[in-house]
């Protein structure tokens, strides 16, 4: 009963906060919607038995990508209403183009077919005796090791590019070189003079 | 919650969880007024004043008197703020605090939930407290509080990747998840904490663990937005950064949120790596009476929670104020690399080593 009515809560969340991602007015509320809707799938996560899973798009999505998001956002100073005066101009275009995407949706849906092994694979997440954590590690690193880190080599590049096309080297800019600091010596640094009283130090 | 569950059927099963809830907060908060007043104390004898000592005896009631000062006083919402968000962000910033608590393990079997990915909860949790400071410091619709949230936004972004490794270091030890297994794990004595590791003999990892510990409190610091890393609410620049606008309340369950993820970083310190309600002789006490074994190791984990939260509060006292750039470098450039080393290494000790 009570595994029910937290399914219920979660999805009636989830799509509800998804809705209002895209009518929100203000776009820092938008995103704050669709931090609420990562959030409760976590938690439909949980319910799935897969916790490890719900954590990680916790930390990942909403503790990370979430934040980069509302950072960017926020600091935009656009006129979020005049951006929307154009809506009903571009209604029939916007409704055809969903018209088609949901038949297309609904076509997929009538002719999906799942195999027998899929239905007993989803039936049993996780394998006897084992945790969350171990199921996972032993799919990603024991059996697809090669494409794991393949796909880790592909962001690693794209990682390498991004980079390079934003790394620039500006001339005479004078940054702190922290070793540097403090490997100076108090002999290089400070010197002694004794002045003599009217003299000034004469240079 | 399920083991009350089919002890007592639904409703008291529902009644008990409830009361255990109710049992940590009120300690908590209790605990929080205290360890309030001695974090101002410690920073007052540093300072060689006598810090809080006019209500009650030595001022032992400071905390409970601004307490009602605060709530007496007016709620001020500046006009242009988005008043619903404005007053959501203390709220986040209390309830995100008080809701880590509930995988923390005080003493065998007391804790709330004893999660498998227990210590992923604490990391997701906490990552999330950057969103009251986010949101505060926006729907304030100022700029000094903006200006704090931004910053704050990126510092502890930044300083969470590096405990991140951290926590995987003492995860490869434990092999396991879940903070009760590895608090269990470092029974027996002193040498067996994590900080010394010499579970792992003959392998001397307590020369990369010594080093996670002390990374692990600095970069706690900066999580919690404690000085020296303090810059979301650098007075000097931004007057208070992202609370410029709070008052009476709402300013009220900033603070407490705050305090209590500090109070939180320093059990998570005692349980990664000092133990957890393990005491450092290694004394058996499995044949106590259930409460006395339970008092003894309760005693324990609150003892090294008020020496770390003694700690935070002399570094806030002595050390002064990094500047932006250098807090950066710091966690980026100095404590990521390092750790990451510190993964790999105690990954090939765990593999190669005795227990391989």
């Amino acid at each position: 009963m009570l595994a029910n009515l937290a399914f219920w809560a979660f999805s009636g969340v989830a799509i509800l906060s998804a809705l209002m991602v895209v009518i929100a007015r203000n776009p820092v509320r938008s995103v704050l919607f669709l931090i609420l809707a990562f959030f409760s799938a976590a938690g439909l996560f949980v319910l799935l038995g897969a916790e490890f899973l719900a954590m990680l798009l916790i930390v990942v999505y909403v503790g990370a990508v979430a934040v980069l998001f509302l950072f960017v956002v926020m600091m935009l100073d656009v006129d979020f209403t005049e951006l929307k005066q154009g809506f009903l101009s571009y209604l029939p275009l916007g409704g055809l183009v969903g018209i088609i995407l949901a038949v297309e949706l609904g076509m997929i849906g009538m002719t999906w077919q799942a195999s027998d092994q899929a239905m007993a694979l989803r039936d049993a997440a996780i394998p006897e005796g084992l945790t969350n954590v171990e199921a996972l590690g032993l799919v990603i690193y024991d059996q697809y090791v090669y494409f794991f880190q393949a796909a880790g080599l592909v962001l690693l590049v794209a990682m390498i590019g991004a980079i390079v096309l934003t790394l620039r080297h500006k001339p005479g800019v004078r940054r702190q070189s922290v070793s540097a600091q403090v490997a100076r010596d108090r002999k290089d640094a400070v010197s002694m003079h004794d002045i003599k009283p009217g003299q000034g130090i004469g240079e | 919650m399920t083991d009350f569950i089919e002890q007592f059927g639904v409703w008291g099963g529902l009644g008990m969880s409830l009361l255990q809830i109710l049992a940590f907060a009120v300690v908590l908060l209790i605990s929080l007024a205290f360890l309030l007043l001695m974090d101002r104390k410690v920073w007052a004898a540093v300072q060689m004043r006598k810090g809080p000592n006019v209500v009650g005896a030595f001022g032992l009631l400071q905390s409970f008197a601004d307490f009602f000062k605060f709530v007496f006083k007016e709620v001020v919402i500046p006009a242009g703020a988005d008043r619903s968000l404005y007053l959501l962000a203390p709220l986040i910033t209390l309830i995100l605090a008080f809701v880590t608590w509930a995988v923390v393990p005080a003493a065998p079997g007391w804790v709330i939930a004893d999660l498998n990915v227990g210590i992923l909860y604490l990391f997701a949790m906490s990552s999330l407290g950057v969103y009251g400071i986010i949101i505060g410091g926006w729907a304030s619709n100022s700029k000094y509080p903006f200006l704090g949230a931004l910053r704050s936004a990126a510092q502890m972004v930044s300083y969470e990747v590096s405990i991140g490794f951290i926590i995987v270091t003492v995860l490869l030890f434990a092999g396991s998840m879940n903070l009760s297994d590895i608090t269990e794990m470092q029974a027996g004595g002193f040498w067996n904490w994590n900080v010394l590791s010499f579970h792992a003999w003959p392998m001397p990892m307590f020369l990369v663990m010594i080093p996670m510990a002390v990374i692990f409190f600095i970069s706690a610091l900066a999580e919690t937005n404690r000085p020296p890393f303090d810059l979301p609410e650098a007075e000097s620049e931004l007057v208070a950064g992202y609370q410029v606008e709070y008052s009476s309340t709402p300013y009220l369950l900033f603070m407490v949120g705050e305090y209590l993820n500090i109070v939180l970083m320093c059990a998570m310190t005692s349980i990664l790596f000092f133990g957890g309600w393990n005491d450092p002789f290694g004394l058996d006490v499995s044949d106590w009476p259930y409460m006395a074994s339970h008092a003894w190791y309760f005693f324990w984990f609150s003892a090294k929670i008020v020496f770390f939260f003694f700690m935070f509060a002399m570094v806030k006292a002595l050390v002064p104020r990094y500047r932006y750039d250098q807090l950066m470098r710091l966690g980026w450039k100095i404590f990521l690399p390092i750790s990451l080393a510190a993964v790999a290494l105690v990954g090939a000790a765990v593999v190669y080593g005795p227990q391989g």
